[in-house]
């Protein structure tokens, strides 16, 4: 896997079409009808109207934060701690078969 | 051919740690289905990951033995997508910041053909990430449905990436025996190809020398190395073909198929792939100290590469033999420990390893490991060798004893009466007997007739039970012809 | 009783002037009476419940007991507590009885306290009205036409209503300060990292920190002694020294330096609103402290960042809600593609499915620079404004929302008007800020109005101390919702 290349200062405030909405869907595994999409078309747009507020701001030189404390991580020691519990955690699950989760047939 | 191949290799190394990536189930093999699934494996509301130091080591010594670079601080990214055996809907891998940067495999290149000599070349690799495996899809009689084992989801792996630096079958197939050794080398992956600790994902293309890169095309997990050459061999030409009959190779994952020998492109997973990275907010960055990765370097093995130059410069040993020495710890170690038994018959040692140990490590389908002979009886027999006791032949015959019943070397030899006459008195007094017995064939080997020579040893070897030390014979022999 | 404090509680059940187990009947029979109309619990398990209150008394009777030991606390239904259904508001959990503890659950239940039961919430902490919840809206106890604010309402509603004597909430962009304002209450989300995210059904996970609510910054003091504290479990738990965060409460104001960001003070903020907040500030002024004009130029960007980067966590958060191991599967499907889609599309309400369309969108190809990046840039910024202002005051006052709760439907078509309600909390969890809204008077409708307290990191018993002196001074966390 070779990390891609991000496109860099996309246009912003821009409109969502359809085939833009029912791809994320998709990506999302979110069954939508044509209608839903509409809807969830509309309702993206204004909330992009929103978000668009950022592009006016100046961040060049500004280190992207995803945490709010800067520290590293804490490690575990490498041991098993953890023992089975098939039965208990399988007792909420909604197919299961000889130990197996079971689902529609999965295709390579 | 005009054609120029260029292949790539990913390589999955599944880390020997005792319990997964984040969490602390067991990582063990062949467990009964989802008895390893704890509830971080199995992705249970609110869970999350902590990361396992003994994974971070093994990337760490990993970093150290190919001469990369390992960064001070790395980053742990998710890469979505939806897969039944990927309880969290996406794996927690490394993306833009890897923990190992780049660096290279030197390899032995044996062309798999034709009378070309052996070579060697240099694999930069472009990076080693740490991530968590995927769970296994089980096709078996559910109704039509497949079934989900979680126990895997979640064990360390070491994705390695290398440059596109290979240009046949043989040189991927070189590049990943190295790899394989190595990983098992310091002792950070067991290699075990049948349970998928060590797979293989090869990239391919084809272009006319010159241009640019063409097309490739990812054979994944491939969990062999035969399968390796003939999935390269079929996909290589099914390009070339491809492309020579006016079409086009469009970028895809294919999968290769033993049984036909083919190679067919994957139905799953074809949509859009976008894996939507981003920083994992559960895990902070990984930060690695100079002083840890000078711990780490202290527990480092002497490396396969050091060893065969010092088995050369030092013992005097061939590439080739040195090259077979270390294609394994096990070997490499072995072969030490006779050594230190016989310390100046380094090639003596070599060749009983590589030839008489080696074939019946094979005849009998065993590994180093489960070798019924131990270095310590092999070098007592090598040095009963040495100091006389017994002859070559001699000490096949201990060899093979030892190798079926065991035992110890002096005494399989008293048992056998393999001993060697080495008294000259009692050699001069049996060649004096076979001379006056032959006077004829003396008369005629005197006369020039030299080949009668071995007739003598023959004789006299008959009469000492074959126990008369070679060289002595030799030498008493000769004198004794001469007159 | 049901307007004792904590620690009056605590003393009843260690002088046995109460057992735990009647305090805990009077509590389920007083939700018998009035959650139907609040709808403030999702689960309430009277059973094991009591069986909790039994154990307590044991506890008691050896001497053995805690401050919180016996006490009938509330539960997010966010946390996973074993044996308990935990459905996070969803239907996607509609039948997920978790086969764990959270660690927040672990610390209550070794502390002795009572889980008296899963208090509604928006689905999946997404909302700022509980009106996105599976299980119903809740109502507000001061207004029932009335939200209880968002999304840790139930709880809100339960603390307002005397049906726990506290009980915990989570806080991504707010949901523990709006509601608690918009019900009168009290209620702190610490420091991000004090409080353990194990067991807690990530929303944001950068953001999301579990905290108390209740009636009196002193009930919030013990049950952070309760909730807070380093777990190995979660790599984002800080490793610190145990704190007693009731030490400071009764230390005098004398010389507090209160920052006020102009800010928070501009257009947007009722009238009604920004009249309480003003006497508030009054009364602090009388209590010794002083006041310091701040900027945070950059906090009307939270709101803008938030609604990038909370999305995009949330989407790979929400993936594993996938009908394979737990949870909602829909009745029919066809192949493994449909099973997915359908049984998110109908397990997730649309609120959460807006959410994820968002978050997908936004770390899609092609658009991860743009806003994901750019949004974390701005994010540092944000969080660079509070060290500026803390150089200058020691706590930072202002509303916590721009105005009381509103009624219900009142916002449900415009998801943009809803986001614009979590403005002033935003940039609090943009930079793991502790924060808290204490009840400060009452606005238009007689609504209650929330003061937001916000403290530089790992200031929480200070802010507690803040909180407290004020409560002394005045009574508007000790008014009740008439008529319940």
């Amino acid at each position: 896997m070779i990390p891609y290349q991000p496109c860099l200062n996309i246009v912003f405030a821009m409109s969502l079409s359809t085939q833009d909405v029912e791809k994320v869907a998709r990506l999302a595994r979110l069954a939508m009808s044509p209608s839903e999409i509409e809807t969830s078309r509309n309702q993206l747009n204004g909330i992009f109207g929103l978000i668009a507020e950022m592009q006016a701001v100046n961040t060049d030189g500004v280190e992207p934060m995803s945490h709010s404390q800067d520290l590293a991580q804490r490690l575990r020691e490498d041991k098993v701690t953890e023992s089975n519990q098939r039965e208990a955690f399988q007792a909420v699950a909604p197919q299961v078969e000889q130990g197996l989760f079971l689902v529609p047939k999965v295709i390579e | 051919m005009t054609w120029e191949i260029v292949i790539g290799l990913e390589v999955h190394a599944q880390l020997s740690t005792n319990s997964k990536i984040f969490c602390g189930a067991s990582t063990a093999f062949g467990a009964e289905p989802n008895t390893q699934a704890d509830a971080v494996s199995l992705a249970l509301p609110g869970v999350l990951p902590v990361l396992n130091k003994g994974a971070v080591e093994r990337a760490i010594k990993f970093g150290l033995a190919t001469g990369s670079h390992i960064a001070p601080r790395s980053v742990f990214a998710r890469k979505n997508y939806f897969y039944p055996d990927l309880p969290k809907g996406y794996q927690i891998s490394q993306f833009e910041l890897p923990v190992v940067g780049q660096g290279a495999l030197t390899i032995q290149v044996a062309p798999l053909s034709g009378n070309a000599k052996p070579y060697e070349k240099t694999v930069r690799i472009t990076r080693a990430h740490l991530e968590e495996d995927a769970g296994k899809s089980l096709h078996g009689d559910f109704h039509g449905m497949t079934g989900i084992d979680l126990n895997r989801a979640g064990t360390p792996l070491l994705e390695i990436v290398s440059e596109p630096d290979m240009n046949s079958a043989a040189e991927a197939v070189a590049y990943a025996k190295a790899l394989h050794t190595l990983v098992r080398w310091i002792g950070i992956c067991d290699g075990n190809m049948q349970e998928g600790s060590f797979r293989c994902d090869v990239n391919v293309s084809v272009r006319k020398p010159g241009e640019p890169l063409g097309t490739r095309r990812e054979i994944k997990n491939l969990n062999s190395f035969k399968f390796m050459q003939q999935a390269i061999d079929y996909e290589v030409q099914w390009q070339v073909d491809t492309i020579e009959n006016g079409g086009k190779v469009q970028q895809a994952t294919i999968l290769f198929n033993p049984d036909t020998g083919e190679t067919r492109a994957m139905r799953s997973k074809e949509d859009a792939h976008d894996y939507r990275y981003f920083p994992d907010p559960d895990l902070l960055p990984l930060e690695i100290s100079p002083e840890w990765i000078e711990q780490m370097r202290a527990t480092l093995p002497e490396l396969p590469q050091t060893k065969q130059a010092r088995y050369v410069n030092e013992l005097g040993l061939s590439v080739y033999d040195a090259s077979i020495l270390t294609a394994s710890r096990e070997m490499a170690d072995f072969f030490e420990a006779v050594l230190a038994a016989v310390p100046n018959d380094a090639k003596m040692c070599a060749n009983w390893i590589m030839g008489e140990l080696n074939a019946q490590l094979n005849r009998d389908g065993l590994d180093m490991a489960q070798c019924p002979i131990s270095t310590q009886q092999l070098g007592s027999m090598l040095m009963r060798i040495v100091d006389g006791t017994i002859s070559n032949s001699g000490a096949k015959e201990v060899f093979r004893t030892m190798w079926a019943d065991g035992g110890e070397v002096d005494a399989i030899i008293e048992a056998k009466g393999l001993k060697q006459v080495s008294d000259a008195g009692a050699i001069e007094k049996i060649v004096d007997e076979i001379m006056a017995a032959n006077a004829d064939k003396v008369a005629e080997y005197r006369s020039g007739k030299d080949k009668l020579f071995g007739f003598f040893v023959g004789q006299a070897m008959k009469a000492s039970k074959g126990q008369a030390n070679p060289a002595q014979l030799n030498d008493i022999l000769k004198a004794k012809l001469a007159g | 009783m049901f307007e004792s404090s904590l620690k009056q509680l605590g003393d009843a059940l260690r002088a046995k002037n109460i057992s735990s187990v009647e305090l805990t009947q009077s509590y389920l029979d007083r939700m018998a009476k009035l959650n139907p109309e609040l709808n403030a619990f999702i689960t309430i398990n009277p059973e094991m419940s009591l069986a909790q209150a039994k154990a307590a008394d044991a506890r008691l009777a050896a001497g053995t007991a805690d401050a919180l030991t016996g006490i009938p606390i509330a539960q997010k239904d966010i946390f996973c507590a074993k044996d308990w259904l935990t459905t996070c508001g969803s239907k996607m959990l509609h039948n997920f009885v978790s086969p764990y503890d959270a660690h927040i659950i672990s610390q209550f239940n070794n502390a002795g306290a009572i889980n008296l039961g899963k208090t509604n919430m928006d689905e999946f902490a997404m909302g700022s009205s509980n009106e996105t919840s599976h299980y119903g809206p809740v109502k507000n106890p001061w207004d029932t036409a009335r939200v209880p604010g968002g999304s840790s309402g139930g709880t809100a509603a339960a603390v307002a209503a005397r049906l726990c004597a506290a009980a915990t909430g989570t806080d991504t962009g707010g949901s523990i300060r709006q509601p608690a304002a918009l019900c009168g209450i009290s209620g702190l989300k610490p420091t991000y990292g004090v409080c353990s995210r194990y067991g807690m059904i990530a929303f944001a996970s950068s953001l999301d920190q579990a905290g108390p609510m209740g009636r009196s910054a002193e009930d919030l003091a013990l049950m952070m002694n309760v909730m807070a504290g380093f777990d190995e479990r979660d790599s984002t738990s800080l490793q610190r020294d145990k704190e007693d965060y009731a030490r400071d409460l009764n230390k005098p104001l004398t010389g507090l330096r209160i920052g006020l960001p102009k800010e928070f003070f501009a257009e947007g903020m009722g009238a009604d609103v920004a009249k309480a907040i003003e006497a508030a500030i009054a009364e602090y002024k009388k209590l010794g402290a002083t006041i310091v004009d701040i900027s945070l130029p950059n906090s009307k960007l939270s709101v803008p960042v938030y609604y990038v980067l909370a999305p995009a966590e949330a989407s790979s958060n929400l993936s594993r809600f996938d009908g394979v191991r737990y949870g909602y599967r829909a009745p029919e499907y066809g192949d493994l593609a449909d099973m997915y889609e359908k049984s998110r599309a109908q397990g997730f309400g649309a609120e959460v499915q807006r959410r994820i369309m968002i978050g997908t969108y936004v770390l899609s190809h092609g658009y991860y620079d743009a806003y994901y990046i750019k949004a974390q840039r701005i994010r540092r910024l944000i969080a660079q404004d509070f060290v500026e202002a803390y150089k200058q005051c020691d706590v930072i006052m202002g509303p916590t929302s721009p105005s009381t709760a509103f009624k219900l439907g009142e916002k449900g078509d415009d998801p943009v008007q809803m986001y614009l309600s979590d403005i002033y909390t935003i940039a609090v969890n943009l930079a793991g800020l502790p924060g808290m809204s204490i009840p400060c008077g009452f606005g238009d409708n007689d609504m209650p109005v929330g003061l937001q307290i916000i403290g530089n990191y790992f200031d929480e018993a200070r802010m507690l101390n803040v909180a407290h002196q004020y409560q002394l001074a005045t009574d508007w966390h000790s008014r009740a919702p008439k008529g319940l």
